[in-house]
């Protein structure tokens, strides 16, 4: 029982950063899953919906400033496909990827501008920052909402995926871009529906992280980007299940990592993690097989 | 009038150019103090140098081979901390690893070779032998580097595109942790900076040394490895089918791209005085990515004015956006940040508007150069009429 | 399209090389008989970027208090000169150079030993003197030309350790920052000291941009430590109080200077965590000061942000204070503005300031043997005196 009492923190920790991660890396994998783009620019859009969400909680009441957040951090997201990506869509593979490496720079840059270089505050959200206890170990609410509340949106996600018109557009899509356009697909409709959802969830996740790590800096979406993004590589790109487990296993063995004391490899394993699974199985968990065509 | 000129005619110009440059550094080197405005031009000199480096090396894998590694500011890491570890004075040790009992390591290359030669020779040998001493850690740097991606490079150069990307970038980050490592203090510091190693005194050191280099890469640019490396980035299976071995050219232009990383590495080691871990991060790599787009990827010349432009404007000609007063009037916006946010927005111009970026995947040759400025003039007279009759179309179009 | 853009960017660059290189000089402005330049080598931004505002807040009032200085019988204009060193090591040495590249005749500053510590060869090798305010580490004043009127970590951590000791804690969770030469200097000396002491440890380091603190909380309870000691920035700082509320952490937190701060006293307002820290100076140590620069934040919104939106004094703030006072001793005893005078006269300035008196030792540190025992009070969020310490050497 003391052991439990002891180590149960840890995988608290994990399972909540596991799930914060889920919903980063969601927006990773149906990006790439759709454009062949890794959108360096996603973790960074999860820092400034967090700073958004600094300043207007300071004007606005919490049940106003969630959504404006939410919403905010949604038109973001498609302008930044708009402006960055879209004029790039014929251009090489390297290109849009260098573009989207620029936004981020930008973003970065930007939030530095707005906050001085300052950590920010996040505001305390009255009942998610609440401290529970849960077979004696303490913790936020925060910790014990966010799996639950990742499920319910994968869940959610994947019925509109499976048994929505715009979903079976959006996995034709992903399956052959130029075919499905043939076929009468909007293309540029469904990316954008695409980013609309990555954004959603990134703000979401932005909500339950920050009231759980409190400070937002500009570099804060740096390393919960990466992480995202090797969970989506992991669960295999492209499966939004995948990237949920992916996730889950690295915020938990992150925890771990800590827990046994190896603390200067936690930010390391998960790279550790990423070149095993690309040699091993490059394609992940769910991921399916691609061939390059002459 | 369109007179070629001639191999040897190049080569006199080229040699001549380097040298008045050279002069010119050194005498400015001499004249300004270093308490002038001016002096600033010898940080970007020297910073811009460095950059140019590591920015053409990252370009003979990005532009030339056409693998997409993000991989560099661990290659650097390595370099950096090759050379710091080796050239630390025994007499610092002890101050600098003042956690760790001194360090493992209790002899300095640029010390010995100096008091051997001082030795020999006097005031002037030591001097010589310090600069001596100091290019062999630098020489160590690069080949621990290219060792490391030599190893790196058997699993992670089967992977395609995006995800060598992403894995190259993954290793770098690896790589930092393992330099902060407590367990290898004794030898890395652990965590904490390396200092008091030996320096250069002289701009024209990494100048030159990087000039070197740099032409080493072009020339092998131009060999029959380069023309290899170019046919597997315009396409890898044709190239396979021509007889190219994938494998073993990505790994040598791996290899060499890091070798020269390892060794803007100790340069950049020496220019800052002190090494710490933290600043390669991953955001290190990028800015060394927007170098090479802006100079123009595929392109040498590019990225050598990438570097100077880039480390001039961050460094030095941008500074005033942060100071809150341009051309004498105050703005309230202009405050600590403001000259990134505007440079980030310059460079996303150039990635969204000027894909090919200064060079595209021209190189600077003499011919051009002549043919340039006789045609200015009328250049600068169709510029007008240019413009207008882009419009022109534009309207057609529509 | 392209072409505006291009001549835009031209345009801006053109610009930029002028305010760049057109540094202007305006000498012999009003009754003065010319301008003396001061360089302030504090973050702005980064890690470090809160407390190295506030640090320039005491300069910057001290400059507004005393705006002249008067050397070889004429009146000189002291002129600030700032420049955002990113508390960042690489970045640092740029910007020194920046300041060096303007004139400066001294440079103040900075706030965080490990940047301190990367620039000192930069201001050897131009021969530009600086006086380190709150830079604590030991290594800073390796430095030939660096001084400083703060305390050593040796001290510090001595200081720490015999409190905890003497309190009756046994069992210390340290934890430091990567690559950060204060945090890992100052708990290097605790440990010491404490191990001296006949306490135990447990040592731990978390990464620069690490903003998860919860199984580092987790790891001090687990080993059921009795003090948790973590003398970090103050951004990690507000992380740290934040999980340790979260998580109960039912030990003291016991820091260092950088503490002491109103971002920890704004943290920790309304959890029940125990703070206590050593520091400089406690506000109320000299209430003509207090009241003097109180108004003078208050006054101006710039200024009022910088300090975190309210009037409590930090003690950094107080020695940026003393060191501007310090810069000018020494330029009065140099007689002259020029560097390399006013190295040679800095080892002999003495000054009386509101944090105590400042004599510099020969290997340029200030001969400090006293430092202020602080405990947060959780209810109304200020500082509460405890005790002052000494060490017998």
């Amino acid at each position: 029982m003391n052991f439990m009492v002891e180590n149960l923190p840890y995988l608290l920790a994990g399972i909540s950063v596991g799930g914060q991660y889920a919903l980063i890396a969601i927006g990773y994998t149906m990006v790439y899953g759709i454009l062949r783009l890794i959108n360096f620019a996603h973790g960074d859009m999860f820092m400034v919906a967090g700073l958004m969400m600094v300043y207007l909680a300071a004007d606005l009441p919490l049940y106003l400033s969630v959504p404006v957040v939410i919403i905010l951090t949604v038109f973001l997201g498609v302008m930044i496909e708009k402006v960055a990506y879209r004029p790039l869509r014929t251009a090489p593979r390297m290109s849009i990827m260098i573009s989207a490496i620029g936004v981020s720079y930008l973003l970065q840059n930007a939030a530095l501008y707005a906050t001085g270089g300052l950590t920010q505050t996040y505001p305390d959200i009255p009942w998610l920052s609440q401290t529970v206890e849960i077979f004696g170990a303490n913790t936020k609410m925060v910790t014990v909402i966010t799996p639950v509340l990742t499920l319910i949106l994968v869940i959610g996600l994947v019925m509109l995926i499976k048994h929505t018109k715009i979903g079976m557009a959006m996995r034709a899509v992903s399956r052959d871009f130029e075919t499905s356009q043939l076929m009468g697909i909007d293309i540029n409709r469904i990316i954008t529906v695409t980013f609309i959802i990555g954004s959603f969830l990134a703000a979401i996740g932005s909500v339950l992280y920050f009231t759980n790590y409190t400070g937002v800096m500009p570099t804060s979406g740096a390393m919960p980007g990466l992480k995202a993004f090797v969970a989506a590589v992991f669960g295999g790109i492209g499966s939004i299940p995948g990237a949920v487990i992916g996730a889950f296993v690295i915020g938990i063995c992150e925890n771990i990592i800590k827990g046994l004391g190896w603390t200067t490899f936690s930010n390391a394993f998960t790279f550790v993690l990423l070149i095993v699974i690309l040699m091993v199985k490059p394609t992940g968990l769910f991921g399916e097989k691609n061939i390059d065509k002459v | 009038m369109n007179r070629e000129i001639s191999k040897k005619q190049r080569n006199i110009l080229t040699a001549s150019a380097c040298l008045i440059v050279l002069l010119l550094v050194y005498l400015g080197n001499m004249l300004i103090p270093p308490t002038s405005g001016m002096s600033m031009m010898f940080t970007v000199l020297e910073k811009g140098a460095i950059y140019a480096l590591v920015a053409v090396s990252m370009n003979l894998l990005n532009g030339f081979t056409g693998l997409f590694s993000l991989g560099q500011a661990g290659f650097m890491l390595i370099g950096a901390y090759t050379y710091a570890v080796l050239s630390i004075p025994a007499a610092s040790r002890d101050s600098v690893y003042q956690y760790f009992d001194g360090g493992l390591i209790k002899f300095s290359i640029p010390e010995i070779f100096s008091n051997a030669l001082g030795s020999m020779l006097g005031e002037t040998g030591a001097v010589i032998g310090e600069y001596i001493g100091m290019l062999i850690p630098m020489i160590l740097a690069g080949i621990l580097a290219a060792i490391v991606a030599f190893l790196i490079g058997i699993p992670v150069l089967r992977l395609k595109s995006d995800y060598l990307a992403i894995a190259t970038l993954g290793f770098a980050e690896i790589l930092r942790a393992f330099f902060q490592w407590n367990a290898l203090g004794s030898i890395t510091n652990g965590s904490n900076i390396l200092r008091s190693f030996s320096t250069y005194s002289t701009p024209l050191f990494p100048v030159i040394i990087s000039g070197i280099c740099i032409v080493f890469i072009i020339l092998l640019i131009n060999s029959s490895y380069g023309r290899a490396f170019k046919a597997i980035r315009d396409d890898e299976i044709a190239a396979e089918a021509m007889g190219v071995n994938l494998f073993r050219h990505k790994q040598w232009s791996f290899v060499i791209s890091s070798f020269f990383a390892g060794i803007g590495g100790a340069l950049l080691a020496m220019f800052q005085n002190s090494i710490a871990s933290t600043p390669f991060t991953s955001n290190m790599t990028y800015e060394l990515l927007l170098i090479v787009v802006i100079g123009g990827i595929g392109s040498v010349t590019g990225s050598i004015i990438g570097s100077f432009l880039f480390v001039a404007c961050s460094e030095w000609w941008l500074r005033f956006l942060d100071a809150g007063s341009f051309l004498g009037m105050d703005f309230a916006f202009m405050r600590p940040g403001f000259r990134k946010v505007v440079f980030a927005v310059i460079i996303m111009l150039i990635v969204l508007f000027y894909r090919q970026g200064i060079m595209g995947t021209k190189e600077f040759s003499w011919n051009g150069f002549i043919v340039f400025f006789r045609n200015l003039p009328l250049k600068i007279k169709n510029l007008g009429k240019k413009h207008k009759k882009n419009t022109d179309i534009e309207k057609e179009a529509r | 399209m392209k072409k505006i853009i291009s001549l835009m960017l031209v345009l801006v660059m053109v610009f930029a090389l002028f305010a760049g290189c057109g540094s202007k000089d305006k000498e012999g402005e009003g009754d003065y008989a010319g301008t003396i330049k001061i360089g302030v080598f504090e973050p702005a931004s980064g890690d470090n970027g809160a407390g190295g505002k506030q640090e320039t807040l005491g300069v910057q009032y001290a400059n507004s208090v005393t705006p002249a200085v008067e050397v070889g019988g004429e009146t000189y204009k002291v002129e600030l000169v700032n420049v955002d060193n990113e508390s960042d090591a690489g970045k640092g040495i740029t910007a020194a150079e920046t300041l060096v590249s303007q004139g400066v005749s001294l440079v103040l500053g900075t706030y965080g030993s490990a940047v301190a510590i990367a620039a000192g060869p930069t201001f050897d090798k131009a021969g530009v003197p600086a006086i380190g305010i709150t830079c604590t580490n030991p290594q800073v004043t390796e430095a030939a030309n660096y001084f400083r009127i703060c305390f050593l970590d040796p001290f510090q951590g001595t200081v720490l350790a015999n409190y905890a000791y003497d309190n009756g804690m046994r069992k210390a969770y340290c934890l430091s920052k990567m690559g950060d030469d204060y945090s890992v200097g100052l708990v290097n000396y605790f440990v010491e000291a404490f191990k001296k002491l006949g306490g135990t440890v447990v040592e731990e380091q978390f990464e620069q941009g690490n903003s998860d603190f919860s199984a580092y909380v987790a790891n001090a309870k687990k080993n059921g430590c009795d003090v948790f000691f973590s003398p970090v920035s103050t951004e990690a700082a507000a992380l740290i109080i934040n999980q340790a509320d979260a998580q109960k952490l039912g030990m003291p937190i016991l820091a260092g200077d950088t503490w002491d701060s109103n971002v920890i006293t704004g943290a920790a307002k309304g959890t029940d965590v125990e703070i206590i820290v050593t520091t400089f100076y406690q506000e109320g140590g000299n209430p003509e000061f207090d009241e003097g620069i109180k108004k003078w934040i208050e006054e101006d919104s710039t200024n009022l942000a910088n300090n975190g939106g309210n009037t409590d004094l930090a003690a950094v703030t107080a020695m940026g204070y003393d060191a501007y006072y310090v810069a000018l001793e020494a330029i009065k005893a140099a007689g002259s503005s020029d560097p390399a005078d006013i190295l040679a006269a800095l080892p002999s300035v003495t000054y009386e300031g509101v944090c105590g008196k400042v004599v510099f030792l020969e290997s340029g540190d200030a001969d400090r043997s006293e430092a202020v025992v602080k405990k947060c009070n959780t209810e109304t969020g200020v500082w509460e005196y405890v005790a002052t310490q000494t060490v017998e050497k």
